[in-house]
């Protein structure tokens, strides 16, 4: 499953919530590239926007740490890599159990994962306690748009 | 947010005019409680016409003023809700407990 990597971006910023509409702004302009629809922008933004705030809340709850975020354009497809190296999840599949969250006190949903999941094709969680956590998430981005033009 | 009341019905209306995301539900929360705490309003109504972006912080953000409301008798519901934000809400089931209301006017004859 090695495809072509067509582009590459990579960011770093500070885990505070300000950046969290910095993030997804960001990868939503370079996916653009790939001509998405309105519908899958608005999916990869709000997977963007879940990935980075768990980073940012859980990652590091008490102190200012940094998150890291790749987006690479493959063929069809567009993989989204967010990175932290903070305090990790103990049993990642109990996280990602729909209303599960460790925070209901900051009035956290635990839908984070949920979301992620049903707005991408794809989900890898990678997670050791201690060290950090990493988010890999793919979308395709469908061609279809190329047929239209071409039917003019 | 803009924040409406509407003394006569005993009506709060909040009217979110940002991106709901983890960062602005954070200050639109301590804002709507003081809000709602000092108005103790008969029925809470939370208007997303203007939202363009929400992710699952929306969902706390609902659930926490739910309960704010319902401690002391107070309803809350929603309006103008698309379908993108819809699909967020309906994953949580949150739709169980705080209803959408086609409109306001409606809302106040219907309480
Ligand atoms: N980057 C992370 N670092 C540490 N823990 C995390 C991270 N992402 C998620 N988690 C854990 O997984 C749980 C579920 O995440 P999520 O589904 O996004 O719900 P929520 O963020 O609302 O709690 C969180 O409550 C937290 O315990
Ligand atoms: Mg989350």
């Amino acid at each position: 499953m090695n495809k072509n990597i067509k582009n590459e971006m990579k960011i770093e910023f500070s885990s505070k919530s300000a950046n969290e509409a910095f993030a997804r702004i960001s990868v939503a302009a370079f996916a653009s590239q790939l001509d998405p629809t309105i519908e899958e922008i608005a999916d990869i933004k709000t997977s963007v926007s879940e990935a980075v705030t768990n980073s940012i809340i859980h990652a590091y709850p008490n102190k200012d740490g940094i998150v890291k975020l790749r987006a690479r354009l493959l063929e069809d497809e567009i993989e989204i890599e967010v990175s932290d190296t903070g305090e990790g999840i103990e049993n990642i599949e109990e996280a990602k159990v729909p209303l599960f969250t460790t925070k209901g006190n900051l009035e956290r949903s635990g839908m984070g994962f949920t979301i992620m999941e049903n707005f991408m094709d794809e989900l890898k969680v990678e997670s050791i306690v201690g060290l950090g956590t990493k988010v890999t998430m793919n979308k395709k981005i469908k061609k279809t748009k190329e047929l239209e033009k071409n039917t003019y | 947010m803009n924040v409406k009341h509407f003394i006569e019905d005993k009506v709060l209306l909040f009217e979110f005019t940002e991106e709901l995301d983890h960062h602005i539900a954070e200050k639109i929360r301590k804002r709507s409680d003081y809000e709602i705490q000092r108005f103790m309003p008969k029925r809470v109504i939370m208007d997303f016409k203007k939202v363009n972006f929400m992710d699952s912080a929306g969902i706390g953000l609902i659930i926490g003023r739910y309960k704010s409301t319902n401690c002391y008798g107070g309803t809350l519901e929603l309006m103008n809700v698309n379908n993108k934000i819809k699909r967020i809400f309906e994953m949580s089931g949150v739709l169980k407990i705080v209803p959408i209301t086609s409109d306001f006017r409606e809302a106040k004859q219907t309480g």
